[in-house]
Order: C-alpha cells, then structure tokens, then sequence
C-alpha cells in the first residue's frame, strides 16, 4: 500500500491542475475573509469575525470537490487509467491510495490556509475577545467540510469518469440542489432538507447545529453522503471494464 | 513455463461478439506477432490479458496466474498498450516515477529506462508536447520499467517513420533474443514479417492459424515456377504438368533444377526459369479474406 501512496502523491503533485485548483480555494478562502471583515460597519465581536472569516468555504468548496474529481476523471479522460491499472490491478487498493493521498494533501493545505483565514480575519476586525477554541474547531470542522467536498467529487468521478459530467453533478449537489430542497413542504420536507448533503455538511463550519442535527452529527450525515457515493464508485470500478 | 496462456477466451460486448472461444500458447525467447485485421479482437484479447477487460468466458494467464493476482505485476509483465493514453501535463519522468514507484521500482531505474529509449534529454519535459514517436518510446521505456520477461506491445509502429519502425523492430528482437517473450499485435503482415518468429492470427475474434512464420507461408498457398521462352509451346509439351498461362508456364510439380534439365536436354532455349514465393502479404489475405469480407 505504500508503494501506492507514493505514487499516487507524485501522480498528484506532478500535474499543474492540483496546484491552480488548490491556489484558487486558498485564495477564496483568505480573500473574503479579508473582504467580508474588511466591509463589516460595526464592530464586531468575536464569534461573528469568525463567522465572517469563514465566508469564503462555500465558495472554495467549488474548486477542491473540482480536484478531487479530477484526481481520478483526468486519468479517465486520457486514457492513463490503463496504466496506472495494469501497474496496480488491485483495483479497489487504486481508488484507495487516491482517497487517502487526496485526503491528506486536501487536509494539510486547508488547514493551513484556513488558520491564515482566520488570523487575517481577527487581525482585520479586532474584536475584543473571541474563544480561541470555537476558533479552532470551526477551522478543523472547515478543512475536514473542504476534504469531504472533494472526496464528493472523487466519488463520483469514479462513478461517472467524465470531467465535466462529474463537475457538474458535483456542483449540483453541493451547492445547486441543498437550497432547492429547503423548498421542500411540510415536516418530510424540512427533515429531508435538513439532512440534504451540504445542508447538513455546513453545520461544521458554523460551528453550531440546528434543530435536527448537531455540527458534528451533520457532518457525519454529509459522509455518509460522500461514502455512498465513493461505494457506489468502488463498485463499478471492480465490474466495468477499464 | 508458457508465457501468456489464453483459454477459450471469449468477449462479448452486448451482442457484438469480439472474441469468440480464442485459446493459444505465447513462449518465452521469440517474438511473437498477433495478427488479424483491424477489428479482429486483438487489442480486446490483449486487455483481457492484461486484466483490463473482463473477460465474457474462458481465462487468460500470464505466467500461470490471472494478471490481477501478480503481485507487483509490472516486475512481470510490461506492455504498451496506447502510446497517447497518458496525461499530457506531467514530465515524462514524473509519469514514470509514478508507475515505478506503485511497483516498488527503485527511482533510479527511471533514468536507466530514459537512457534505453534515447529520451534522456527531454526527460523534464511535459509530455503533452511529445511527437507521437516519442510517445511510443516513452511507453516503451514505461513497459521496461520493471525489467519484465513477459511484454506485449499493440500496435506499436502505427504512425511511426521509418526511422521509428526500424527502431523498434531492433528492439522487439533484441528483447526476444535475451529470452523474454514478445508478444506484438499489428494488421500489417509485411511488419511481422520482418519482426516474428511465430504468428498468431485471428479474424473476427476466432483464431485461424497458430504457426511459425515459415509454415504460415507454406501451407496457405502454394510456391511455383516460373518459366518463359520463345518456344513456350514446346516446354508445356515436354514437362505436361505445368498451366499454360499468354506469356509463361506455371509449374507446381517439378523444381527449377528439373524443368531446366529436360528443357537443356530438349535444346529449348529459356528466357527465364525463376521460382515464386508466394508473398505473406498474400497469404495472410487469403486467410483472412473471410473475416475481411465481414468486417468491411
């Protein structure tokens, strides 16, 4: 298995999509926190300068779950998915060796940037205090909700091996359909709402759950979404032909 | 021990049969060509081998184990498959360091397998910008990776200069000659002429013949003589067995040294006495002519 994770790291550090995408969900995430703190008219106290400075996941969720698509579409859509098959045709420890090299890589960058976010955040608003814990959890809960979002991606990209037919799925999912269903009438409708992929996923970054699911809890819900699809993606992996 | 050993190997894809009940032996030390027209099954015999496809029936073995139970199988096994099928944007050292390291392949040998494919220079380049010549020697350096004895190359001079397919041609026999197996598919019968000891060919997925090169020549159509002269006539005359054709006789029966003995003893003058090989261009289209007329 080791074998398969150095290789899956060179596969993603050698290619010049893993360090645009990665930049530009840095970037989004550490320009609207400047921006949003930057704007606010009134002084703000802590836990709103680190709400504020963690208006940039949703948006940077875009181009991680696009990585992490593109981590296993790319081999799809060249051909190459070939030779890294013949080179490990032990297809499930493949798809494995990319969920974790992803995973890690996904984890290290955005926790980095995330306590860059948020000290460039606090440094802008200067609030009088704020509690360096919430602060701590909402930015493990943010790299842990980024990660996921990829891993959504990958998942589906193995499901789907089509760039944009994954991005676009991907997108529908996390960001496109979650508010559609809030929509949804009656009682079954708030529940299905509340449970709905990135509905439930984003309680980690806020920090505080709602009236269905705690922020963790959510963020169990939102695996569980991603774990389908990656299961569903294994599965055909090991049937189709390659 | 066989090299590659395919067994009733059958492929279906809905209900267009690809590979029908396919079985055959490749052996270590010689080059091995995999012959058919295009669309006969070859490339889909080939990833079935290499565990790529599934097959519909049958089995395919490589060194007596289904590809995907090799542990480390580019150590055994190495092939050329898509020479293109790489992504574009990576150096083609990272693009073997890749491969070389899922394997356990120390570094080192991807700068040796540079060096073999003469790509040593542009190592650091991004592969995207690759002639298609290149391409292929960057996937053959790719399949040398592990040192394997078993290789399978498909296609591999398709598109290639004449600079390239003499290049690789060497090569298949030079790997041949140090005792490993070669297995290379083409369409084109004067490539495996000049490339292969032993032939297999398919039409349509199912196999018509199994042979060496030389016995393949033999038994598909017969050799002949060839003689003219001004008294053509006269020669049919005296040999009776030859098929008089406007301008020469044909002769299957009897060898040159025969017929120019009795004409010389019959004082007929010859203008030519020659001795026809048939081409192995014809005799692979005389075989395939079946699968041939199908497919087209």
């Amino acid at each position: 298995m080791i074998d398969i994770l150095r290789s899956e790291w060179t596969k993603i550090r050698s290619v010049r999509s893993t360090v645009w995408t990665l930049a530009i969900a840095v970037l989004l995430l550490l320009g609207m926190s400047a921006l949003l703190n930057g704007t606010a008219d009134d002084p703000v106290d802590g836990a709103q300068a680190i709400s504020l400075s963690l208006g940039g996941v949703m948006l940077a969720s875009l181009p991680m779950a696009a990585l992490g698509v593109l981590v296993i579409s790319s081999e799809y859509r060249t051909g190459a998915i070939r030779v890294s098959l013949m080179a490990v045709p032990r297809r499930l420890s493949l798809l494995t060796g990319k969920v974790v090299v992803f995973a890690v890589t996904s984890m290290v960058v955005c926790t980095l940037a995330l306590a860059c976010t948020l000290a460039i955040g606090l440094a802008i608003s200067r609030p009088a205090t704020f509690d360096a814990g919430a602060a701590v959890q909402v930015a493990l809960g943010s790299a842990l909700y980024l990660t996921a979002c990829g891993l959504f991606g990958l998942g589906l990209g193995t499901l789907i091996r089509h760039t944009p037919g994954a991005v676009v799925s991907v997108i529908a999912l996390i960001l496109v359909v979650p508010p559609v269903t809030n929509q949804l009438p009656g009682q079954w409708g708030d529940v299905v709402a509340a449970h709905f992929t990135t509905n439930a996923g984003m309680l980690v970054v806020t920090g505080h759950g709602n009236e269905h699911l705690g922020a963790w809890s959510g963020f169990g819900v939102y695996m569980a979404w991603i774990a389908v699809a990656l299961v569903a993606g294994a599965v055909l992996l090991r049937r189709r032909d390659a | 021990m066989t090299a590659i050993r395919a067994t009733n190997l059958s492929k279906r894809y809905g209900g267009t049969v690809a590979v029908s009940d396919l079985s055959f032996d490749v052996e270590p030390g010689r080059v091995t060509g995999f012959l058919g027209p295009n669309g006969a099954g070859k490339s889909t015999t080939m990833r079935m081998v290499l565990g790529l496809d599934r097959p519909s029936g049958g089995s395919a073995l490589v060194d007596g184990l289904p590809y995907a139970e090799l542990t480390h199988p580019l150590r055994k096994v190495g092939a050329l498959l898509d020479a293109k099928a790489v992504h574009g944007g990576r150096s083609a050292r990272n693009h073997l360091l890749a491969i070389a390291q899922s394997n356990g392949i120390p570094n080192g040998r991807v700068d040796e397998v540079l060096e073999t494919v003469g790509l040593r220079e542009v190592a650091r380049r991004r592969i995207g910008g690759f002639s298609l010549g290149m391409s292929q020697r960057l996937g053959i350096a790719a399949a040398l990776l592990g040192d394997p004895e078993i290789l399978l190359f498909d296609e591999p001079v398709n598109g290639l200069d004449p600079d390239g397919i003499l290049w690789i041609r060497t090569f298949m026999r030079g790997l041949a000659a140090e005792g490993r197996t070669v297995f290379v598919s083409s369409h084109l019968m004067s490539e495996m002429a000049q490339t292969a000891d032993h032939l297999i060919v398919i039409g349509r997925g199912t196999l018509i013949a199994d042979t060496s090169v030389r016995e393949f020549i033999g038994r598909s159509s017969q050799g002949y003589v060839r003689v003219r002269s001004p008294r053509l006539a006269e020669v049919a005359e005296l040999i009776k067995v030859g098929e008089l054709h406007h301008d020469h006789l044909r002769v299957t029966a009897m060898s040159p040294v025969e017929i120019g003995t009795l004409t010389a003893r019959a004082g007929i003058p010859l203008e030519e006495l020659t001795s026809v090989q048939p081409s192995l261009e014809a005799a692979y289209m005389e075989l395939t002519k079946d699968s041939l007329e199908f497919t087209s």
